[in-house]
């Protein structure tokens, strides 16, 4: 090996040590491996188990969309519309949300079987409808707590509180990165109208390392923060800049010794590496048009997400490990018809996109899909804006909600779980938050009782305590 | 060659790795603790409740006690007598830890512990619950490198070691280490040649003094303790609602160490200066520091559930930064690891319990007389407007009040719209000005004549706002919006008040019971007040309150208090705490490098009367802390981590200190002491991510404040901070990660701020007609020295070069550098920018040398 490779390398290793704190050794398990350098062979390192999936796209449908009008249908609601919730659903229920003047709600919405699993879809999820047969609907989810930002917290870090990692967080430490130039772990939001309610708490690294933290890219502005060059910098000049501060911090590694610096000159490279290659994944000319039409790149309505959808598949294709979109404006109290319209216009085309490129291009089988939000709504309608027509509404419901998964390892055209004659509750496998960690780790080759963090003198994982993997989901 | 072995050997034992044998029988705290807390405490540990076979280990009773089984786990003096010892040697079912688990013990260890059967299993209480005594300094060979006692214990491990320190730093990086150590801004050139030019034998000692009395001493320590504490100006959760008034805090924990406030009295305002007798207002401020937890805000948030979260944080910050304890792990059962049962979790957790959020008026300078003249006339004014309507008034609001109070205390059995309304008086007060949460109910549940008239207004403008629900129809008849915005107006005639956040006693004593699982619904028996029983006594005079909890963490006989402070000040000076865990001193946090050393400064600390600076002081005249900080490639194999620190360490600047040093070094820093948070430029796509935020970047000079007075919004904190490692605010941060990645490097070469210093450094640099003489300016500014010959051609090289792809393409020199005054030849300028901003991405420049 050549002088300058052996130099890169190392410093390479160095900059991994650096980046990943302590843990060094599984992402550089990857990285060296991949540079064909002999792979340490130990036990604890991942793959515990045979991988189904190396990288995950989760679309997170935050502020929770209604199961009921979109994939959960009910049809014997229409029974109980206008009339309170039959006491014996409600027994022991403490929750503040659960008010007692809430009527049922039925549906306005028509549903439809769909493909050969005969899995049903609201007449305002027509395209997700389509690609039915390549999903597994979970009917049986349910989750701690039925306030948006702690149940959001619950969903991606396993606690509902602050500080801890995201899936994605652990995740990118557990299997580190396939990607020299992109991070392991972005986070794509669509400008829906508010933005996500805990903001970057959903994609914070914890107490891991912080090369592990989401990286947003962004949908104004620079995708990542600071990007750009200055003004009046060209390419040639950053080239010129970076040169000589490498040139000085080696002379500076000279006179001290500090391996630091090695790594401090490979992040600059790097950096200077992202600026070229980010470029060139947000170009979408080199997609067809026939693919840009699949997404709704043509249509206003479906843009803002069908961009994150195929930005999603270009970074999975790159080696981004974990991308999770967010759509955050599914909160509907009140307007619900309306708002579901105008949501599910804005998401249901690229979504069915995205599963049917990827399965296309053969990245399907080692992508692990996921739609959903952190809880579902009530079967009853909520009156927040009085009890007009077309003003109706849903509220928080913790104890039952759907969502799909979809891909790498997930048994296709299945449906999982079920729920009593009002979606209540559930009845039939039901599947805890941390189950759902679990399974999406499992798929990874992850034992998630095996991802540990030693933090404040505790061996920390996603799913806290608890979690099972969820067989009935998996192929 | 058997002697270098050796020490090898003992240092790595020293870092945590596994060793082969001992020579020596082993030690209970460092090497048998270790091994039971992290092998057999999961299902023999204080956890009552996770207890298997009767079997406690982390007792010296219960590990020799005659179990059910008839048998003893530990026989002294008889491995082969002792269950412990046959389970953890057994092949079969009966193996410990069992093999499932995958938590088994290696050969080495199993041999530990036989051994230390063998030799009479001698039991040692953890080393952190045992107070510090003083110990003496031990004697070293090398008499002549000692300046003090901090020296004595150092060197002695090194020699011990068979090495040697390293040479005392040049005096410009001492000066400038210095200055980055005590006040976090860079030395100006006038300092450092001052200094350079001092020849006297105490010229570095004077340098010292200077910088304790800085008034950017208590900015810089202020951020350090405000990591502790957890400081935000906003909410957190869904809304993540501003806290305009949070400042007020930090500006008192500036203001307290730049006083040199001792650390007890330090600790007692924070804990509880609103019990204080006579408590001034400033006493008061110091509660601040418990205002910083979180606050849901979200409608449909259950009231109780948010206070309970809030007092539970509480006691988990106060557990972290004076104790350095878990506590959090004994919310919900007893501790595994360390003394702490679930039932003294919530008798720690009966102080917070009692302790209400309130907001005080915390007059500014010159505030207070003009304010309280202009209220009486206020008062006066606003009582005469409303006297014609006075009664009826009274007893609209009373039948507002009563109906909510029924609903609070029946939730769910009368209108709903009712149990609204108390969630949202519970919630919504104060919202947006930081006011204390709940404050609203307390009043409406005291009462009337009970009230002083600045709550009855308070909530009388409440009632005005959102008390309609009572009677619409009489509120518009007796036209109360009307009156509203009279009182509106009478209002802005009273000049500005400032208020702060603080706590105070709850009005009645809440009962606290242990709750199931941690789950406020579901409370367990009653729970008095108290501290661990494992510490030291908790002896009030009397029925007990925050305040006595306030003296007891101070109490001269805390084991914890004084290690654990000492050592934080420790690790912001040498970049490793003496115990590596500063957040945990428990069972199984790390064990001190240096127990004799940590126990000598934690007794020092305590006899000089708990006095900061002089702690600090002690720590950097030290020759540990004047060493340079070079590697030392004959220490890389045996003490990687620098652990018996044989030099310095080399330390990334923290994510304020790079910008205040580029701000600094340019000359932009404005260095206007204390006020408000302000908005730095950042691009909006930060807080556009969160929900509904705006971040509208202030004009002027407040562009360019330090880094502390950054306005930190939880969901969407400031780009550069979150890129350079800013911790989470949720959480007390004990030590903050300091990483390196692509992402600083984009910051640094490209964000506005950064690109801004390069400019104003070029322009006050660039009258300076002589290239080597300007860039010997700029070297001394960034780097408190000069360039050597191969930086100073490299640069040169970089300039030319720089200067002619300019000269040859004029559009590429934008028009901030063309329109700024001082840059006029434009090639010129345009290359000297950008030799500047290479500076500002050293390594060395964001460094701690």
């Amino acid at each position: 090996m050549d002088t300058q490779r052996f130099r890169t390398i190392q410093s390479r290793r160095d900059f991994f040590r650096s980046c990943a704190g302590g843990i060094g050794t599984i992402a550089l398990h990857g990285l060296l491996s991949r540079e064909g350098r002999a792979a340490q062979a130990a036990e604890s390192l991942v793959p515990h188990i045979a991988p189904r999936a190396k990288n995950v796209i989760y679309l997170f449908m935050a502020g929770a969309p209604s199961q009921y009008d979109l994939i959960a249908p009910k049809p014997i609601m229409t029974k109980w519309h206008g009339t309170p919730v039959p006491a014996h659903f409600m027994t022991g229920l403490q929750d503040q949300l659960m008010k007692s003047t809430a009527q049922v709600f039925a549906s306005p919405r028509t549903f439809q079987h769909y493909g050969e699993s005969g899995m049903e879809f609201s007449d305002f999820l027509p395209h997700t409808g389509s690609i039915a047969d390549e999903l597994c609907m979970v009917h049986s989810m349910h989750t701690d707590v039925s306030n948006h930002h702690p149940a959001q917290l619950l969903m991606n870090c396993g606690v509902p509180r602050f500080g801890h990692p995201a899936m994605g967080s652990w995740v990118s430490y557990g299997l580190g990165s396939e990607c020299d130039n992109l991070p392991g772990f972005v986070v794509l939001t669509s400008d829906s109208g508010k933005g996500i309610d805990g903001g970057s708490s959903n994609w914070s690294n914890g107490f891991l390392p912080s090369s592990h933290r989401g990286v947003t890219f962004r949908s104004s502005g620079d995708p990542v923060l600071y990007l750009s060059n200055p003004k009046g910098v060209s390419h040639d000049a950053q080239r010129a800049r970076i040169d000589a501060l490498a040139d000085l911090n080696q002379h500076h590694l000279e006179k001290t010794g500090d391996q630091e610096i090695a790594s401090r000159i490979a992040a600059y490279e790097m950096a200077f590496n992202m600026q070229l290659s980010v470029p060139g994944l947000l170009d979408f000319s080199d997609e067809t048009d026939a693919t840009k039409t699949m997404y709704g790149l043509d249509q206003d309505i479906t843009t803002p997400f069908g961009t994150n959808c195929l930005m999603a598949r270009r970074m999975v294709e790159r080696g981004v490990r974990f991308v999770q979109l967010y759509h955050s404006t599914w909160d509907d109290h009140s307007e619900l018809n309306k708002n579901l319209k105008i949501n599910c216009a804005m998401t249901d085309l690229p979504c069915a996109a995205l599963i049917r490129d990827l399965k296309q291009r053969g990245l399907l089988d080692e992508t692990l899909v996921i739609w959903g939000g952190e809880f579902g709504r009530t079967p009853m309608n909520e009156i927040r804006r009085g009890n007009t027509p077309g003003q109706e509404g849903r509220d928080h419901h913790p104890f039952a909600f759907s969502l799909w998964m979809a891909g790498g390892g997930i048994k296709p055209g299945t449906v999982v779980g079920a729920t009593d004659e009002l979606g209540f509750h559930i009845t039939e496998d039901p599947v805890h938050v941390h189950d759902l960690q679990a399974t999406i780790l499992h798929s990874l080759g992850i034992n998630h009782e095996r991802l540990t963090y030693r933090h404040q003198g505790r061996d920390y994982r996603l799913t806290d305590v608890a979690g099972k993997v969820v067989d009935k989901v998996l192929a | 060659m058997i002697r270098t072995m050796l020490y090898g050997v003992m240092s790595l034992h020293l870092l945590g790795a596994c060793c082969t044998t001992f020579a020596e029988a082993p030690r209970f705290n460092r090497d048998i603790l270790p091994i039971l807390a992290d092998h057999c405490f999961n299902c023999h540990g204080a956890d009552g409740a996770a207890r298997k076979a009767g079997l406690r280990l982390d007792t010296e009773a219960g590990a020799k006690a005659l179990l059910k089984s008839e048998t003893i786990a530990v026989v002294p003096g008889d491995r082969h007598a002792s269950a412990l010892f046959q389970r953890i040697n057994a092949t079969d079912d009966d193996r410990m830890p069992p093999l499932e688990t995958g938590n088994g013990l290696s050969e080495t260890q199993i041999e530990r512990l036989g051994a230390w059967i063998d030799a009479g299993a001698p039991w040692e209480t953890h080393w952190a619950y045992t107070p510090p005594n003083r110990p003496a300094p031990p004697t070293v060979t090398d008499a002549n490198w000692p300046r003090n006692a901090i020296d004595a214990f150092i060197l002695a491990r090194l020699e011990k070691a068979g090495t040697h320190p390293s040479p005392e730093a040049d005096k410009r990086t001492l000066l400038r280490r210095l200055h980055l150590d005590l006040v976090g801004l860079p030395p100006s050139t006038d300092d450092l040649l001052t200094f350079l030019s001092d020849t006297s034998p105490d010229a570095y000692a004077r340098q010292v003094d200077r910088l304790l009395t800085s008034p950017h001493f208590g900015e810089k320590w202020a951020r350090w303790w405000l990591d502790l504490a957890g400081y935000a100006d906003s909410d957190g959760f869904l809304s993540d609602f501003q806290r305009p008034q949070a400042w007020r805090y930090r500006q008192w924990v500036v203001d307290a160490l730049n006083a040199n406030l001792p650390f007890d009295q330090f600790t007692v305002r924070q804990i509880a200066g609103d019990l204080l007798p006579q408590a001034t207002v400033d006493q008061q401020m110091g509660t601040g520091f418990l205002r910083n937890t979180l606050a849901n805000r979200e409608g449909g948030a259950d009231l109780e559930e948010y206070r309970v979260m809030q007092a539970t944080e509480r006691v988990i910050s106060v557990g972290t930064v004076w104790l350095a304890e878990t506590m959090e792990c004994a919310r919900c059962h007893d501790h595994k690891y360390d003394p702490i049962s679930q039932r003294e979790f919530y008798a720690f957790y009966a102080f917070f319990n009692n302790a209400d959020e309130v907001n005080i008026d915390a007059p500014l300078p010159g505030q207070a007389a003009p304010y309280e003249t202009a209220w009486d006339e206020y008062a006066a004014a606003r009582i005469a407007l409303l006297e014609p309507v006075a009664e009826e008034l009274a007893a609209l609001q009373a039948q507002w009040e009563e109906k909510m109070m029924w609903a609070a205390d029946h939730p769910g059995e009368g209108n709903y719209h009712w149990d609204r309304a108390w969630e949202v008086l519970g919630l919504i007060w104060g919202q947006n000005f930081g006011e204390g949460q709940l404050e609203g109910t307390y009043i409406v549940r005291k009462p009337v004549a009970e009230r002083t008239l600045d709550e009855q207004f308070r909530l009388q403008d409440y009632f005005f706002s959102r008390g309609s629900l009572v009677d619409e129809a009489r509120f518009k008849e007796l036209k109360i919006s009307e009156l509203a915005a009279r009182i509106a107006e009478l209002k802005k005639a009273l000049p500005p008040m400032s208020r702060a956040p603080a706590m105070r006693a709850s009005r009645d004593l809440r009962p606290t019971h242990l709750m199931h699982r941690g789950d406020f619904r579901a409370p367990r028996e009653p729970v008095g007040m108290g501290t661990p029983e494992a510490l030291h006594p908790f002896t009030p005079d009397g029925p007990p309150d925050r305040l006595d909890l306030a003296r007891w963490l101070v109490a001269p006989e805390n084991p914890l208090t004084p290690r654990v402070t000492v050592n934080r000040f420790w690790q912001e000076l040498f970049g490793r705490g003496i115990v590596a865990t500063s957040d945990d001193f428990g069972v199984r946090g790390a064990r001190p490098s240096h127990p004799d050393l940590l126990d000598w400064l934690a007794v020092h600390f305590v006899e000089s009367g708990w006095d900061v600076k002089a702690l600090l002081k002690t720590m950097v005249l030290s020759s540990t802390y004047r060493q340079q900080s070079d590697a030392r490639p004959d220490r890389q194999e045996q003490d990687p981590g620098n652990v018996l620190l044989a030099r310095q360490n080399r330390a990334r600047l923290s994510a304020e200190l790079t910008r205040d040093n580029a701000l600094a070094a340019s000359g932009l820093l404005h260095r206007r002491i204390g006020g408000p948070s302000v908005r730095p430029p950042q691009p909006d796509s930060v807080t556009k991510e969160a929900f509904d935020q705006t971040w509208v970047a202030d004009e002027g000079p407040d562009r360019y404040r330090r880094g502390l007075y950054t306005f930190i919004q939880r969901t969407s904190p400031f780009g550069q901070s979150v890129n350079f490692d800013f911790p989470d605010t949720n959480r007390a941060c004990t030590r903050r990660e300091r990483s390196n990645t692509p992402l600083q490097a984009l910051n640094l070469l490209n964000d506005v701020t950064f690109v801004d210093a390069a400019r104003h450094l070029a322009a006050t640099t660039i009258p300076i007609t002589d290239w080597d003489a300007r860039l010997d300016a700029a070297f001394l500014r960034c780097l408190a020295r000069y360039p050597d010959a191969t930086e100073r051609e490299r640069l040169r090289r970089y300039f030319d070069e720089e200067q002619a792809r300019r000269a040859a393409s004029p559009d590429s020199i934008p028009d901030t550098v063309r329109n700024f005054a001082p840059l006029q030849e434009e090639p010129e300028s345009a290359a000297w920018v950008m030799v500047c901003s290479v500076l500002l991405n050293l390594d060395e420049f964001i460094t701690k040398e």
